[in-house]
């Protein structure tokens, strides 16, 4: 641990490359982060399926690398699949858990998650696949930093999606009707919003943008059925550090991740990449509780 | 329910009797026949690789069946196998292990497939004192536990990569250094098969004295290699030996090409499990691969001929190109017929000692057990990725092709 932590001193451009790379993937982060957040906010439902989402959007991206179409289309195409499987999970199952309490959402989104990972073991089989997708990587100082260009076009293409999303909220009808809900369900209903369709729009948006980001998964890393924990577990990091309806805290929150989870393995090693963020996870709502409790305005 | 109780206890009372008239007192031989009895996964999850045991398996007895069959005492008998189907479960395997010994009679076993079955199956024949002859079970803990009678014709785990620190060892004499001033990074996955190939290259890796610069796990939900990756970059190892099953040869290659991180040389298992040629093309050339064999080894034999000569008859009888899954399942028969041979007698003793003491070549590879029953004359081979195809390039002496290193640097691979 500490010749790695000399290692890393000794080349800081070493940890400049860590950290851009970090950053870039921190985006798909952002992106699992933000549906997540949406899905809390707007229907109080922590959405334990977000990561068999992005293994699902994988799929597609991989499938049109394997047919000779270009996996930046399967973006667009695992987009409106997941925005499909999103409505009909929603028209036969989550409907039933909306007014629930937390506990019956969390139990029955891991049903989900479990029941879609299965399926698609059945379906593409455990093998593990990637998307080709024919881009170079870009050298600065002799190699030393590397930039891939499919993460940059990731990242870039993770922001215009956040963007599109931000003016979809803020501008459109069917936004404000999503965002009305989120504030109050009952005053939404008595002033003509049809909350129970605003709840289909929403879960369906989230799993579209999960699903787009999984695209990028698959042309970044790798994919395989039972992927999906992993990015689950991330996405509810950056929402928990971000708090609801903060797309800032979000975006800043997932890229800082990306960076530290980078560097946390360089130095740690990269068995303890995941335990790193669950590390983060406790620590943060420990900190979170202690703030709490200082606070003067909850009566006790 | 009660006629189903009934009906089973008849047929244990039937067995019972049947046993008792017919229990051998030497050896399961039936007039010139030996039986030899095998539990192989026909269906559940192994049931393709059960596939590929079997046909080794039975390619062996009709060739060696063929050839006069197996001369005991001056006299010649013919092989013949009793099959069970384990359906890949560990607990069924040990329950057919005791069915074919206590009900069957059967007095020489052949192995089941998997590391799993193996280990279920071992303790039973081990209790009855029945050689057992195995040929696809790999992991290390199959030879800490002092059995007497079992016998494993592949390679065991901790060898698998143990062949790339060797050459790595030759390359550098080739080229002017000393083996111990080479640099080897490692990145294992944390699961008991990568830790035993890990603990083989690490004992290499000492005998020759180089250094290890990394030494890094992977984690099961392994997705991202960079942070390993970007140490490789920084500390310039010589050799960078990958463990982690499909997800961590697939991930190897494809963080390496992107980050353009080079590596003289790369040594992974599982490459043909991950299809790293069919995902990647150029970027995996130059790949070293770790197998228990390859058609085009020198290794011959009297059954079968040459290792080329095993896979086209093979491929002729079966119509698919014999995994190594095949050939070391056939040559497990051959280690059999031989052992018969030079016991010249079927006293299941005698037959063991005459196991123990194998020394021969195979077509599959050489063959000697050392007192834990693993054998030890068989290196692990190592394939390279050379134009697209898998090239043998060591151990050297068995090779057919010549090895391509040191990798050029990534600016000047196309």
């Amino acid at each position: 641990m500490i010749d790695n932590l000399i290692l890393l001193l000794e080349n800081p451009v070493a940890f400049v490359d860590l950290a851009i790379n970090g950053v870039l993937i921190g985006a798909i982060f952002v992106l699992v982060a933000y549906g997540m957040a949406l899905v809390w906010g707007v229907m109080n439902i922590i959405n334990i399926c977000q990561g068999e989402f992005v293994i699902l959007g994988g799929f597609v991206a991989f499938y049109f690398s394997k047919w000779g179409i270009n996996p930046m289309l399967g973006v667009a195409a695992a987009f409106v699949l997941l925005l499909i499987v999103g409505w009909i999970l929603y028209r036969l199952v989550i409907f039933r858990i909306v007014d629930r309490d937390l506990f019956t959402s969390i139990l029955a989104t891991f049903g989900i998650s479990i029941l879609l990972s299965q399926t698609m073991n059945e379906i593409f089989s455990a093998d593990v696949e990637i998307a080709r997708h024919g881009l170079g990587t870009w050298s600065l100082f002799d190699g030393r930093i590397t930039l891939e260009q499919i993460k940059l076009a990731a990242f870039a293409l993770a922001m215009v999606i956040g963007l599109a999303l931000v003016i979809y909220m803020k501008n459109s009808r069917a936004g404000q009707a999503i965002r009305a809900t989120a504030q109050n369900a009952r005053a939404a209903r008595i002033m003509g919003i049809d909350t129970n369709a605003v709840y289909a729009r929403t879960y369906a948006l989230n799993a579209a943008i999960c699903g787009a980001a999984g695209a990028l998964v698959a042309m970044i890393f790798t994919i395989q059925a039972y992927g999906g924990l992993a990015f689950t577990v991330r996405g509810f990091l950056v929402v928990i550090v971000a708090g609801l309806g903060n797309l800032p805290g979000v975006i800043i929150a997932g890229l800082s991740l990306g960076a530290a989870e980078q560097v946390a393995s360089f130095v740690f090693g990269l068995e303890y990449q995941l335990a790193f963020v669950f590390g983060m996870l406790v620590l943060i709502v420990i900190y979170r509780q202690i703030r709490l409790g200082f606070r003067r305005q909850y009566l006790r | 329910m009660r006629l189903a109780h009934n009906l089973f206890a008849g047929a244990a009372i039937a067995a019972a009797a049947a046993m008792a008239v017919s229990v051998p007192a030497q050896a399961k031989v039936e007039g010139d026949t030996i039986i030899l009895g095998a539990a192989v996964s026909k269906t559940g999850k192994y049931a393709t690789n059960g596939k590929h045991t079997i046909n080794g398996y039975n390619l062996a007895v009709e060739l060696i069946n063929a050839k006069g069959g197996v001369k005991v005492g001056g006299k010649s008998y013919k092989l013949k196998i009793v099959y069970y189907d384990d359906e890949s479960t560990p607990a069924r395997g040990a329950q057919l292990a005791e069915r074919l010994i206590s009900q069957d009679g059967v007095k020489y076993l052949l192995g089941p497939y998997s590391s799993g079955l193996t280990k279920a199956i071992a303790p039973v024949t081990e209790k009855h004192k029945i050689p057992m002859v195995e040929a696809n079970g790999a992991s290390r803990s199959l030879f800490t536990q002092g059995y007497k009678y079992l016998f494993a014709v592949l390679s065991t785990s901790e060898q698998y990569l143990a062949s790339a620190i060797t050459l790595l060892a030759e390359r550098a004499q080739a080229m002017g250094k000393k083996p111990g001033d080479m640099k080897i990074a490692l990145a294992f996955e944390n699961d008991p098969f990568s830790q035993d190939v890990r603990a083989g290259v690490l004992e290499d890796a000492k005998k020759y004295g180089m250094k290890i610069v990394i030494d890094d796990k992977l984690p099961p939900e392994l997705n991202d290699m960079t942070a390993t990756l970007r140490k490789v970059k920084v500390v310039k190892p010589d050799l960078l030996v990958v463990s982690g099953h499909s997800k961590g040869a697939a991930l190897a290659i494809r963080q390496l090409a992107a980050a353009k991180v080079n590596v003289p040389m790369l040594a992974m298992t599982h490459c043909d499990s991950a299809q790293v040629i069919k995902k990647y093309n150029k970027a995996a050339e130059y790949t070293l691969c770790a197998s228990q064999w390859a058609p085009s080894l020198t290794y011959k034999d009297a059954v079968f001929g040459s290792a080329s000569d095993f896979a086209a008859t093979f491929e002729k009888k079966f119509g698919y190109a014999p995994p190594y899954q095949s050939a070391e399942s056939a040559a497990a028969v051959l280690v059999f017929a031989d052992a018969f041979q030079r016991a010249g007698a079927f006293d299941v003793a005698k037959v063991r000692d005459a196991l123990s003491a194998t020394d021969m070549q195979t077509f599959y590879g050489n063959v000697k057990f050392d007192p834990t029953g693993k054998n030890i004359a068989k290196p692990m081979v190592l394939f390279q990725v050379q134009d697209g195809q898998y090239k043998v390039v060591a151990p050297t002496k068995w090779a057919s092709s010549k090895i391509r290193h040191p990798t050029p640097p990534w600016s000047r691979r196309k």
